[in-house]
């Protein structure tokens, strides 16, 4: 006979709520909640009374008042006669120029220290070496300081240009200047004509693509090679070349003279952007030194075996087989990289660079005494710069993500 | 063999004593070829990396060794300097460290009270000892329990020191809560209690209780000012705190975005983003003129202890993702392995999970360490004196005014020998760690 054994009826009792699994995770989530909408809640009731006992409303109207304030370096027209919030807005580009010089010197720097830290030449691997220990164990702000201070301490004054036997001469041909006042380069004057040159070099980089893929079919195909690398070469550079002869030399460059007190003409760069460009990229590149080098270790040995013992060249093994594989590991923290480098960029404060955080978090929140506002678009604009980053990083993720079964 | 050898002339009958290799293969020159002239193009980098160390050396060696170690300002540098060397001699003046060397170690900390930090440094690395070598004796863990009581009570002084420990005594509540509390609150009650009954006691007793021990035994110090901290001493300050409250939120952080409870998952993903998508000066800025906005009208607390938080929820995000990492790197038979073994949550956790997760990360956790020391130096900007907030304040003397190098490389060469120490350190625990044959 068998026995039955009697389920308790159901009832539910209030101690299910901590030990029964089927409830506890319920019970923990809305405590959180409740605890968390309780700070939340708080927090703005906090803000609400603050901004009443100082008599402040929440408005965003002090973007379209005038700035009043001037802004040195700027790549759209800027006067203080304009708004708050186009200089928040010559402030963010001056961020986004930084943050893009910034990352490809950064770029370079770090495949050149990367690649040449796993050099077999052991002077210049150590070298490298201690280029990225320098980097990486002092501050970013320390090694801008340290750059400002070379521009503006070490390098010599306009003045000791002049006369017939100069102190100091300007490099490049006669070209650049390097002064404590910043650097002087040529600027392109884009002159009648010049649009069809874009045009032609435009066309060359259109046709070097399609010679590519045309190259790449017919290897396919037939197993013949083509000299990809003479012809596109021959297509970016002589083929305008040619144009800017034929043309009469459209674009020219405008050279910086000496003239007064100072140089007068090409383009300025302010020793503020170049200290906080190149110190920020000599920093960050130490960190891209370091991914470049783990994703090239990161390939196993095997690999390069295997490509020989198909019978690749060297050149071709690592085009093929390695780097394709390297650039998977080293691409991500690369990204990153670039991300702390953008917000870095606000170190900008340091060399006085009108950065967004100069002109949006800095002066105009000094002016107008809305600090809560500004900063709040501060750190969005920091945040959907990011997001927009690491948003693209992971697109990129899932479009090389080996597709393993 | 013998008729062999008579019968041929040509057959030697003895070995032949070792020849030197050829001078190309061996020693130094061997060396040489294979490390600097492998080929043409190594031999072009070894002449550029030889001409460049040369162009380092030749502007920077004498700079340095012959720089002027006993002046008491940059003009009577230049004096010394005159008279030693050639008039207008490029040398460093390093006299400047010696003379404000307390300024750049402690800011404008009282000079009499100058071996309180000193003291708080030692008990510091009495603490941290047992935790980072396993040679030093285990009963070294008390004063690591007592360390950041007894430092904080040395650095900042005011009142007596039964202060600092009544407020640790309540730290060991919920563990006599735990023992001792089953048979009257229940199961359930102990957790609640364990809970409640140290916030009553901090709230309620603590304050009398050591107002009644310092009135029996007043040992006291004088109390000190956060705005008067500055130097190393206030990087260190930073720097250690936010270094040891960081590591455990990151973990929690970590732990509730891996989470399978839908909002503590949703709330702990914003959190960590809305705080790494923003800089860190930024967020200092919001704690220095933003905080006043947040909290109750009148609350007005110590900027050292808003930057404090501040750096500490900034590392914290990132430390979340490092161990996230960790997490994720494990192999999903571990989990499925505790949960078999009938662990729950949190057991499975601090014995299977976190210990190989933690060891994972430790190279990304000792980063975010590194990251987050360094960024000390971001303090300057919101008024404190951190090392380079005193470089500029030295400068703007009139007895140092136009010091610029001096002051960068020493700063530099701290922040230098700190950090390149801590990465060695980890090299050292992940070598120890591992568990794998290779």
């Amino acid at each position: 006979m068998a026995t039955v054994t009697e389920h308790p009826a159901e009832s539910f009792r209030p101690s299910q709520l901590v030990y029964d699994t089927r409830y506890r995770s319920m019970t923990i989530q809305v405590v959180a909640f409740i605890l968390i909408m309780a700070g939340l809640l708080w927090l703005a009731n906090n803000t609400v009374q603050n901004l009443a006992a100082l008599g402040k409303d929440f408005d965003f109207g002090f973007l379209s008042t005038r700035a009043g304030y001037d802004i040195n370096q700027r790549l759209i027209d800027y006067s203080n006669d304009s708004t708050h919030g186009r200089a928040a807005l010559v402030g963010i580009l001056n961020t986004l120029l930084v943050a893009v010089v910034g990352c490809i010197l950064a770029t370079i720097f770090g495949l050149f220290a990367g690649v040449l830290r796993l050099s077999n030449n052991w002077i210049v691997s150590r070298l490298m070496g201690i280029y990225v220990e320098m980097f990486r164990n002092i501050p970013t702000l320390v090694w801008i300081l340290i750059v400002f201070a070379i521009m503006t301490e070490a390098m010599p004054a306009p003045r000791a240009f002049r006369g017939d036997d100069p102190a100091a001469a300007m490099s490049l041909f006669n070209s650049v200047a390097i002064t404590n006042r910043g650097v002087y380069v040529p600027a392109p004057v884009f002159g009648a004509g010049s649009l069809v040159l874009v045009a032609v070099f435009a066309a060359s980089i259109l046709g070097v693509i399609f010679f590519r893929r045309y190259a790449k079919a017919r290897q396919e195909a037939t197993g013949a090679q083509l000299p990809v690398l003479w012809v596109s070469l021959g297509l970016l550079i002589v083929l305008p070349l040619l144009f800017y002869v034929i043309l009469g030399r459209p674009i020219t460059l405008d050279y910086p003279m000496l003239q007064g007190f100072n140089f007068q003409g090409g383009i300025h760069m302010r020793n503020s952007f170049i200290a906080l460009t190149l110190a920020l990229a000599l920093y960050t590149g130490a960190f891209v030194a370091e991914n470049v080098r783990g994703g090239i270790l990161a390939i196993s040995r095997g690999q390069t075996e295997a490509a020989f013992s198909l019978g690749l060249q060297p050149g071709r093994t690592m085009h093929l087989v390695i780097l394709p594989q390297a650039l998977q590991v080293i691409i991500p923290p690369l990204i990153s990289q670039y991300l702390n480098l953008t917000k870095n960029s606000s170190l900008a404060l340091a060399v006085g660079y009108m950065d967004v955080r100069s002109t949006l978090g800095g002066i105009t929140i000094n002016q107008t005494g809305r600090e809560l506002e500004g900063m709040l678009l501060l750190g969005l604009f920091y945040l959907i710069t990011s997001l927009l980053i690491s948003g693209a990083l992971n697109v990129y993720n899932n479009s090389v993500k080996l597709k393993e079964r | 063999m013998t008729s062999i050898s008579a019968s041929h002339a040509f057959v030697r009958t003895e070995i032949l004593p070792e020849q030197a290799p050829p001078m190309a293969q061996a020693g130094v020159l061997k060396w040489l070829r294979e490390n600097l002239f492998s080929s043409w193009f190594n031999a072009i980098l070894t002449f550029i990396s030889l001409y460049v160390i040369y162009w380092i050396l030749s502007h920077v060696t004498g700079w340095v060794f012959f720089g002027i170690w006993d002046a008491g300002s940059l003009n009577e540098c230049r004096e010394f300097r005159d008279a030693r060397y050639d008039e207008g001699a490029r040398v460093a003046c390093w006299s400047v460290l010696t003379d404000r060397w307390h300024q750049l170690m402690f800011g404008f900390y009282p000079p009499e009270h100058y071996w309180r930090p000193i003291l708080a440094f030692a008990v510091f690395g009495g603490a941290i000892a047992p935790v980072l070598f396993d040679a030093v004796p285990r009963r070294m863990l008390y004063v690591t329990a007592a360390a950041p009581f007894l430092c904080y009570w040395l650095l900042w002084g005011g009142g007596t020191i039964w202060g600092p420990v009544a407020v640790a005594a309540g730290f060991a509540l919920p563990f006599l809560v735990a023992r001792f509390g089953e048979g009257v609150f229940g199961s359930l009650g102990v957790t609640v209690m364990a809970i409640i009954v140290p916030i009553l006691y901090w709230l309620f007793l603590a304050g009398p209780m050591a107002g009644a021990l310092g009135a029996v035994l007043p040992i006291r110090i004088t109390s000190i000012e956060s705005n008067d901290f500055g130097g190393f001493m206030l990087a260190f300050i930073i720097g250690i705190t936010g270094i040891f409250l960081s590591l455990p939120l990151g973990i929690l952080l970590a732990l509730g975005r891996q989470s399978d409870l839908f909002i503590i998952n949703k709330f702990s993903i914003l959190f960590i983003e809305v705080i790494r998508g923003v800089p860190l000066i930024v967020w200092l800025f919001t704690a220095s003129i933003l905080l006043n906005y947040f909290l109750p009208p009148g609350t007005n607390f110590d900027l050292m202890l808003r930057v404090i938080i501040m750096v500490t929820l900034f590392a914290a995000a990132y430390m979340a993702e490092v161990v996230r990492g960790g997490l994720a790197a494990l192999p999903r038979g571990q989990y499925e392995g505790a949960d078999s073994l009938g662990l729950d949550y949190w057991q499975s956790m601090r014995l299977i999970i976190l210990p190989q997760a933690l060891k994972i990360s430790i190279p990304g956790i000792v980063n975010t360490f590194i990251a987050l020391f360094k960024d000390t130096t971001l303090v300057v900007f919101i008024g404190l004196f951190d090392p380079i907030g005193l470089s500029n304040a030295i400068r703007a003397t009139t007895d140092w005014n136009g010091i610029y190098w001096e002051l960068f490389i020493f700063i530099g060469l701290c922040f230098f020998v700190c950090c390149f120490s801590m990465s060695k350190y980890s090299q050292y625990l992940e070598r120890k760690l591992r568990r794998d044959h290779r």
